[in-house]
């Protein structure tokens, strides 16, 4: 009786010898928190995506409260309502909400022209690192889908091969842009109208060869822009959007079709 | 005191003794945060870190409070309790005082208060009746072969990803493998100490 009287005194001493120690240094330590962040926490996504360019919801929401003037409109994928919600918490007038969603920069005229028959790892991955794909252009999409598991919204799905984004599903979170060995994928502004699907930066004759579709850097689209917002850098034709007046001439005029439209719907939205 | 038996203490913890490898402790954060290089170095030096201070906080309770008074049979209980209360105490501190380090260790800090190789490490210290600087050494070996053991691990796991193995080997069964693997090539270094050090 006396042995268990010992024991439960003395682990019941240390227990509260480390409770008070723990209080203490609790009240000692507190540090000051913002009843804000857990507002703002609860109307943000919480996928922690890191479109904002914080790490995490939990990051972006300290830096809105740190007030080093962080704008609210960052959050790509909570879109409008949550700009919205952000902006009444923090007094602050709302910035206007950009819509973004991802664009996969390939039109995949290669896929029928192989330079092998690769019978490897099917993963984009894996194929890339054997002379930069079975296709025979190395720098457009390699067709295995690596960015499609990469998506929390099922917003990529495989089309002839081709990495297609459902515009409607797409958050422009920006998660797929890491899974593309080939940084195919990019988060474009959905006002920007015109874009240009095609990465290859080879001379015109060896690109058109591999690809129906390739950029062969004619210029055309250059001298015809009415506001001059089309360069020419490395074989590809770049397109200004400071300059774009989105007259949406040079979708017509591309020889190859390479310039394309970013989907009416989701502009719409 | 000498130099060279602390360095036997160390190197048999990190190679030999293994705690994850050899004695098959804290297996459950070697399995779970080992899918990044980035995530496994964290882990590793919290690991380091915990089982540093748990050692030297629990090595003088045991020795001059519980076998003093007869209650060395309360360790396991007394060890969890001290364990828990002072990773608390870490983060606390941390929290104040060096925010950096509290975010970059993130949520592995509080996976600590219930790891089992820091338990382990602490009672082996105890039961291979380790005087203080050899507890402590040993507590520093166990976590860094820990944290190699999660490089390796993390970079195995980086192949197996990628790998393309039978259906019903994918995912754990696959990692538990390549774990068994690993673990066999760490046999390899048992009598190695003795032979290169004649203890």
């Amino acid at each position: 009786m006396n042995m268990i009287v010992i024991a439960v005194v003395s682990v019941t001493a240390i227990g509260a010898v480390c409770a008070a120690m723990l209080s203490v240094a609790d009240k000692l330590m507190a540090v000051k928190t913002d009843e804000r962040v857990a507002r703002i926490e609860d109307c943000l996504p919480g996928t922690n995506c890191g479109a904002c360019g914080f790490p995490g919801c939990s990051g972006y929401a300290a830096a809105l409260v740190s007030g080093n003037d962080v704008k609210t409109n960052l959050c790509t994928p909570g879109g409008a309502s949550v700009v919205k919600q952000l902006s009444e918490i923090l007094g602050v007038e709302a910035g206007e909400a950009t819509r973004k969603i991802a664009v996969v920069h390939c039109k995949g005229g290669c896929t029928q022209l192989k330079k092998m028959d690769y019978n490897g790892i099917q993963t984009c991955m894996a194929s890339k690192q054997l002379f930069g794909g079975a296709g025979a252009c190395t720098f457009g999409c390699l067709g295995y889908g690596d960015c499609q598991p990469a998506c929390p919204h099922g917003a990529i799905c495989m089309e002839n091969g081709i990495a297609q984004v459902i515009a409607e599903n797409c958050t422009g979170c920006g998660l797929c842009v890491k899974a593309c060995p080939n940084q195919l994928i990019t988060i474009d502004d959905v006002s920007e109208t015109a874009v240009v699907l095609c990465k290859n930066i080879e001379k015109g004759a060896v690109a058109r060869k591999k690809c129906t579709n390739a950029c062969i850097g004619c210029r055309k689209c250059a001298r015809e822009c009415p506001a001059g917002a089309i360069t020419i850098e490395d074989n590809l034709a770049k397109i200004d959007y400071e300059k774009c007046t989105h007259c949406e001439h040079c979708a017509e005029i591309c020889v190859t079709h390479c310039i394309q439209l970013l989907a009416p719907q989701a502009r719409r939205r | 005191m000498d130099v060279k038996a602390l360095i036997v203490i160390m190197m048999s913890a990190v190679l030999v003794n293994n705690y994850v490898l050899s004695q098959f402790l804290g297996i459950c954060p070697f399995l779970g945060a080992s899918k990044e290089l980035k995530s496994s170095v964290g882990m590793g030096f919290a690991v380091i870190f915990v089982m540093l201070l748990a050692t030297t906080a629990t090595w003088p309770i045991q020795t001059y409070l519980l076998e003093r008074n007869g209650l060395g049979y309360l360790q396991t209980v007394v060890f969890i309790l001290i364990i828990a209360a002072l990773v608390q105490l870490v983060e606390i501190v941390l929290r104040k005082y060096v925010p950096t380090l509290y975010t970059s260790l993130g949520v592995y800090l509080p996976l600590m208060a219930t790891n089992c190789a820091i338990l382990g490490v602490t009672i082996a210290n105890i039961q291979k009746e380790h005087l203080y600087l050899e507890a402590v050494v040993n507590a520093l070996g166990a976590g860094l072969g820990f944290l190699l053991a999660m490089v390796i691990f993390s970079g195995i796991r980086e192949h197996t990803e990628n790998a393309d193995p039978p259906p019903s080997f994918k995912g754990i069964p696959v990692t538990l493998f390549s774990a068994a693997i690993l673990s066999l090539a760490f046999f390899g270094f048992s009598g190695v100490i003795e032979n290169m050090f004649g203890s």
